[in-house]
C-alpha cells in the first residue's frame, strides 16, 4: 500500500488546490450574489450584455479566458499593472491567479444557481416584511437571504468543484509551477507527460474523487438540514 | 382617528376613482371581486403609487401626488393582514412575532406581544413553523405579527377568503376582539356581506372602482339599491340594545331598546351588557292589525317611513318607537296593505342575531396598548 502515500511535492498540490477553490468560492460569493440579484430583481439597458458577459467563460474554450486574463491581468494588462501598482496585488504566475482563474470559470454556475433562487423567492414575503417597517436593505437581509440559502449554497459548491478541476485557463494564465500554481489536474496532466509515474496520476485522481464526493456529501447534509429548518421537506 | 383618501389609478381597462373618509373603528370595504378593494388598500399601504391623489391618517399625509409626497410602506407603520397571511417560512411563529416588533420605534413599541399571543390563542404554536399550522392558525398568526409591529391603523384583506366556515367562525371572534380591545382602527376588505354586517362600524361600498355608499354601518346596511340577490337576504337593520334580565323559567333575555323591550332566546352575557341586535329585513312581517295568537315574541307597534319599491320586492322603512326596523315584503303585500309614509302597522320579528359588545359606548375593553394610550378617538 506504500503506493498510496503522498510525496510533499503532491500534497502541496493538494493543498494549494483547496486554498485556490476556497478562496476562488468565497471571494466570487458577494459578487455573485449581487450580479444574481440584479439579473434576477432589475430592469436596464445593457442587461443581455451583462448576462452574456457573466456567461462567456462558460462558452469560451477555457484556454481563451486564460488568455484573455493574461492580457488584462497579468503585470502589463491594463487591470493587472494597476492593481499591481497600486496596491500590490499581482496574479500572474501567483496562487492569487490560480484562484481568480478557478472564481472566473465558475462564476456562470454560482450566479446561474442564486439567480434561479433568487426568482423563485415569494416577492410577497418581501412586501410583507415592507408593511413590518424593513427597509429594503433590511428586507434582502432579513428575507430575501435565507430565503434563498440554499442556491447559494448550492451555487458555492458548484463553484468550489468546478474551481478543483478547473484546468485550461489556470494553465494559461498562471502556468504549472510546483508550489505556487500547480494544482491537482495540472499535477495529473504533469504525472500524465512522465513516462511511468502512473502511480501518481492515479493517487491524485483517488484526492480528487474523494474531495469531491466530500463537498457532495457535505451539501446534501447542509441542503437538508435547511430545508428541515424550514419545514419545507 | 381619521383615514382620508381620494385616490385615481389607472390599471389597463380597470380604473379605480375613489374618495372617501371614514373615523370608524372597524371601517369595511366592501365590494365584489374586481371592484378594486385590494388594489385601494394595497395604495394605503404604500404597497402600490397612485396615478394622483391623496392619502392622509390623522392628518399626516401619506401621499400627495400634488407635492410629490410618497412616504414608502416601511415608513407607513400600517398593519397588513394580507389574505393568503405571508407569514415568514424561515421562522417560527415567535420570530415572526418578534419581526413585526423589531422595526417598530423604540418610543412608538406599544405593542405588548404577550398579551396579543393570549388574545389571538396562538400561545400554543409559538414554536412552530408556518408550514406545520392550518389555515386558521396562519391566519391568527398574521394577525399578531401585524399586530406586534405597533401600526398605526391595520389593513385587513380578507383573512377569512381562504378558510372553511367551521375556521371563519373560529377566526370572527378574533376579529371582534381586534376591534374592541386593541384599539387600532381597522380597515376590513371583504366581498362576504355577513361578514361585513358583522364586524363593521362603518362601511365603504366599491363598485367598478367607485364608492358606490359609504357612512355608519347601520345606514349603508339598509340601503336597497347595492344589493344582489344574496346581499338583500342580508339586508338588515341595527338596533341597539341593553341586556335588562334572564327570564330563566322559559330560557329567554330580556332587551331593552329605544322602542321597547324585546324577548329573545337566553343569550349568555350579564345584564347590563350592551350589543348590537342585527335585525334582517327578511325577517319582519308586517301586519296591518295587531296579531293574535301567534308564536313571535315580538310584536311592535311602528309607522311606516319609506317603501322602496324594487324589481321584485319593496323594503320598507319603519319607526318602531325610535328603533329603525327595516321589511321586506313583497310588491303584492304593499298593495294589499296599501303600505304608505305614515301608516301605522305591526311589525313582527321572527329572529335576531346579535353582535356583543358592539355598541358605542360601551366601557372599553383592557386594551392592547398599556397605560391608558387610546388611538380610537
Amino acid at each position: 500500500m506504500d503506493w498510496l502515500r503522498l510525496s510533499p511535492d503532491e500534497w502541496t498540490a493538494v493543498h494549494l488546490s483547496i486554498r485556490v477553490s476556497t478562496w476562488a468560492t468565497l471571494v466570487s460569493l458577494p459578487f455573485g450574489i449581487l450580479v444574481a440579484w440584479v439579473l434576477a430583481r432589475r430592469d436596464f439597458p445593457g442587461k443581455a450584455l451583462l448576462n452574456g458577459l457573466v456567461h462567456l467563460p462558460l462558452i469560451l474554450p477555457p484556454v481563451v479566458t486564460g488568455y484573455v486574463l493574461l492580457l488584462t491581468m497579468g503585470r502589463r494588462g491594463p487591470i493587472g499593472g494597476f492593481l499591481d501598482q497600486h496596491f500590490g496585488i499581482v496574479f500572474a504566475f501567483r496562487w492569487t491567479g490560480a484562484a481568480l482563474a478557478c472564481g472566473v470559470m465558475a462564476f456562470p454556475l454560482l450566479v446561474r444557481a442564486i439567480r434561479l433562487s433568487i426568482e423563485a423567492v415569494d416577492r410577497r414575503l418581501e412586501a410583507a416584511a415592507g408593511t413590518l417597517g424593513a427597509s429594503p436593505p433590511w428586507v434582502f437581509l432579513t428575507v430575501t437571504l435565507p430565503l434563498i440559502l440554499p442556491g447559494i449554497i448550492a451555487g458555492m459548491i458548484l463553484t468550489f468543484a468546478k474551481a478543483m478541476g478547473e484546468f485550461g485557463a489556470t494553465i494559461t494564465f498562471v502556468s504549472n509551477i510546483p508550489g505556487e500554481t500547480q494544482t491537482l489536474p495540472t499535477a495529473i496532466y504533469t504525472y500524465t507527460q512522465i513516462p511511468g509515474a502512473g502511480a501518481g496520476a492515479l493517487r491524485l485522481t483517488l484526492v480528487s474523487v474523494a474531495i469531491a464526493m466530500a463537498a457532495l456529501v457535505a451539501s446534501e447534509l447542509l441542503a437538508r438540514r435547511i430545508s428541515r429548518s424550514m419545514d419545507l421537506g | 382617528m381619521s383615514l382620508a383618501v381620494e385616490v385615481r389609478q389607472h390599471l389597463g381597462a380597470f380604473g379605480l376613482e375613489v374618495a372617501f373618509e371614514t373615523e370608524g373603528r372597524l371601517t369595511a370595504l366592501y365590494g365584489h371581486s374586481g371592484s378594486g378593494k385590494t388594489t385601494l388598500i394595497n395604495l394605503i399601504a404604500g404597497l402600490g403609487r397612485p396615478e394622483a391623489g391623496r392619502i392622509g391618517i390623522n392628518g399626516r399625509t401619506l401621499v400627495d401626488t400634488g407635492s410629490g409626497i410618497f412616504v414608502p410602506a416601511h415608513r407607513r407603520r400600517i398593519g397588513y393582514v394580507f389574505q393568503d397571511a405571508r407569514l415568514f417560512p424561515h421562522l417560527t411563529v415567535r420570530q415572526n412575532l418578534a419581526y413585526g416588533r423589531l422595526f417598530a420605534p423604540r418610543a412608538d413599541r406599544w405593542a405588548d406581544v404577550p398579551r396579543i399571543v393570549e388574545m389571538l390563542g396562538i400561545g400554543p404554536l409559538l414554536d412552530r413553523r408556518p408550514a406545520r399550522l392550518s389555515g386558521g392558525e396562519r391566519s391568527r398568526a398574521a394577525i399578531g405579527r401585524a399586530l406586534a409591529a405597533s401600526p398605526r391603523l391595520m389593513l385587513m384583506d380578507e383573512p377569512l377568503a381562504s378558510l372553511d366556515d367551521a375556521r371563519k367562525a373560529e377566526i370572527l371572534p378574533y376579529v371582534e376582539r381586534l376591534r374592541d380591545e386593541a384599539g387600532i382602527p381597522i380597515v376590513y376588505v371583504s366581498h362576504v356581506i355577513g361578514e361585513v354586517a358583522r364586524l363593521a362600524t362603518d362601511i365603504v361600498v366599491l363598485a367598478a372602482g367607485r364608492v358606490a355608499a359609504a357612512g355608519p354601518a347601520a345606514e349603508v346596511l339598509a340601503r336597497l339599491d347595492l344589493a344582489t340577490p344574496e346581499e338583500r337576504d342580508e339586508t338588515a337593520s341595527l338596533v341597539e340594545a341593553v341586556l335588562e334580565r334572564h327570564d330563566e323559567a322559559y330560557g329567554l333575555s330580556v332587551l331593552r331598546t329605544a322602542g321597547g323591550t324585546w324577548r329573545v332566546p337566553r343569550i349568555e352575557a350579564a345584564p347590563g351588557t350592551r350589543m348590537r341586535a342585527r335585525v334582517r329585513a327578511r325577517d319582519v312581517m308586517l301586519a296591518l292589525d295587531r296579531p293574535e295568537r301567534i308564536s313571535a315574541l315580538n310584536l311592535l307597534a311602528a309607522t311606516v317611513v319609506r317603501v322602496t319599491e324594487g324589481p321584485t320586492d319593496a323594503l320598507v322603512e319603519l319607526d318602531a318607537g325610535g328603533d329603525c326596523l327595516l321589511a321586506r315584503v313583497t310588491r303584492q303585500s304593499v298593495v294589499a296593505l296599501a303600505l304608505a309614509p305614515g301608516l301605522p302597522l305591526w311589525a313582527v320579528v321572527k329572529a335576531v342575531t346579535f353582535d356583543r359588545g358592539n355598541a358605542p359606548g360601551r366601557t372599553p375593553g383592557v386594551g392592547l396598548a398599556p397605560t391608558g394610550r387610546d388611538t380610537r378617538s
